[in-house]
């Protein structure tokens, strides 16, 4: 099993370890709960190093981009980031990832721990015909710091001026990459480097009581922001738009040919089917794989769990555009009532719904 | 950690039960409580629901996932833990004691069964032989 290289600092916390796709990763250290909560309410930090990092460079490094993403970052500036998908030529989502822009002829790339072989022979067969080539980088990690107090705990820590840089920017100082981004609903930061230097200021974080977060809360956090997790509220059997996602499809330069484009084009066209948040009405616990239910209508619960911040359980379910408003979810033959919502439920410590 | 108590008996699905004359108390482990994490909800039978040994009597859910609790015994139940509804974290910080799940009457016939589950000291080596 792969290790981080924070896996001694887990085991000193009281960490609780869970398989995450071939990693041993800390699960939570003692209260899930409670580790939720601190990122809604101050900030935690999180090892998220079994996440893939590719660099990209070369005169095409745009034009290769613009080709294999869905969305396009010609919008973006240098020193942005963007959210994308990458899709098969039917538009089957193989993963949704965060591509940062250094300029025309450097891209960055993160995407999920699962699904390294298909992201990366998707980038790998792709590539060929652009003047530009990609490294996977696995001796870097990643450190999130997330929640509503995590600007002020890292510009300690860095000692660096935090508050120009916006939501989706980034920035590169002393052998750090620095982006305020994020998967909690949170304001918050990840920053990625070799290992050594990522140790410091994770052992900085905890001496300041800044608590970890297992991947446990990470969960929960993304649930209640109303993010997909790919594999579980999507596949490559689903398309973007189908998945909340649609809005990552960007079509509005006529000229930029990018893969599936027409395929894309029709399912927005016929597409009836759409991602949304589902709120239990009544008591028990939505899980993924119940029934959605309303008179001939029936979809399927992606996500579900007990929102530790609302106390109520919530969840992601995929379901025919033709049910709103509220429908019945099967928890072991019974039938409960739930809301149909749309996302998030939570923004930046706010309950939305 | 909650000491495993002696007076209790214990299934290897986790379960265990307390023999109080022909009424039976059943709950969850500490290493049961331990495994699942945080219980935020517990499903209770009702009152006067009949079960045959090792019937879904019960349904435990943590923050990450759902677990049925069995009855060890056949019997009706009497009682169950309504503490658990607005409480349901008794089962971790109490599993022995408040975080009790229902209580089962057992006719003195089905009550032979009882000494077919295993004694703590038996559980507990069964843990550490899975440890």
């Amino acid at each position: 099993m792969n290790r981080t290289f924070l896996y001694e600092s887990h085991l000193g916390l009281g960490s609780k370890f869970v398989n995450f796709s071939g990693w041993e990763m800390p699960i939570h250290y003692g209260s899930q709960i409670n580790e939720h909560n601190s990122v809604r309410n101050s900030a935690g930090i999180f090892d998220v190093s079994h996440m893939n990092i590719f660099d990209f460079y070369g005169v095409g490094a745009k034009e290769f981009m613009r080709h294999v993403l869905a969305n396009d970052v010609n919008k973006i500036d240098d020193g942005s980031a963007l959210y994308s998908v990458i899709t098969n030529n039917e538009g089957g989502i193989i993963d949704d990832l965060i591509v940062y822009k250094f300029n025309n002829e450097k891209f960055r790339v993160v995407s999920n721990c699962s699904t390294f072989d298909d992201v990366n022979n998707f980038f790998e067969s792709n590539i060929i015909k652009f003047d530009c080539e990609f490294h996977h980088k696995p001796s870097l990690g990643i450190l999130a710091i997330q929640g509503p107090e995590s600007e002020i705990a890292l510009k300690n820590i860095l000692k660096l001026e935090l508050s120009n840089y916006k939501s989706f920017s980034f920035t590169e100082r002393n052998k750090l990459f620095v982006s305020r981004t994020g998967y909690t609903g949170e304001d918050g930061f990840e920053v990625i480097g070799e290992p050594e230097e990522l140790q410091n200021i994770w052992d900085l974080c905890i001496s300041r009581s800044i608590p970890p977060i297992g991947l446990g809360a990470r969960d929960t956090l993304r649930v209640e922001a109303g993010m997909n997790l790919n594999g579980t509220d999507m596949t490559i059997k689903n398309n973007p738009f189908e998945s909340n996602l649609g809005w990552v499809v960007d079509f509005s330069d006529i000229e930029r040919d990018f893969i599936a484009k027409e395929k894309l084009l029709e399912i927005k066209n016929t597409n009836k089917i759409k991602l949304v948040g589902v709120l239990l009405n009544e008591k028990g616990i939505l899980r993924s794989g119940q029934k959605i239910i309303k008179d001939d209508f029936e979809g399927e619960v992606t996500s579900g769990t007990f929102s530790p911040y609302m106390k109520k359980s919530i969840g992601l379910a995929r379901i025919p555009m033709d049910i709103s408003e509220n429908a019945n979810v099967l928890i072991r033959n019974k039938l409960l009532n739930v809301k149909i919502l749309s996302l998030p439920f939570i923004r930046k410590g706010k309950i939305m719904i | 950690m909650n000491e495993t108590p002696s007076d209790l008996k214990f299934l290897d699905s986790h379960e265990w039960v307390k023999v109080d004359d022909n009424t039976v108390i059943v709950g969850i482990s500490d290493h049961a409580q331990n495994e699942l994490g945080e219980v935020v909800f517990v499903e209770l039978p009702a009152i006067g629901d009949e079960f045959v040994s090792g019937d879904e009597a019960a349904v435990v859910e943590s923050v990450k996932a759902a677990s049925e609790v069995y009855t060890p015994l056949s019997g009706e139940v009497i009682e169950v833990n309504e503490a658990l509804e607005e409480s349901p974290e008794l089962v971790n910080t109490s599993p022995y004691e408040d975080g009790w799940f229902f209580k089962l009457r057992v006719s003195d016939e089905n009550l032979g069964s009882v000494d077919s589950l295993m004694t703590a000291e038996e559980y507990s080596s069964m843990l550490d032989g899975n440890s």
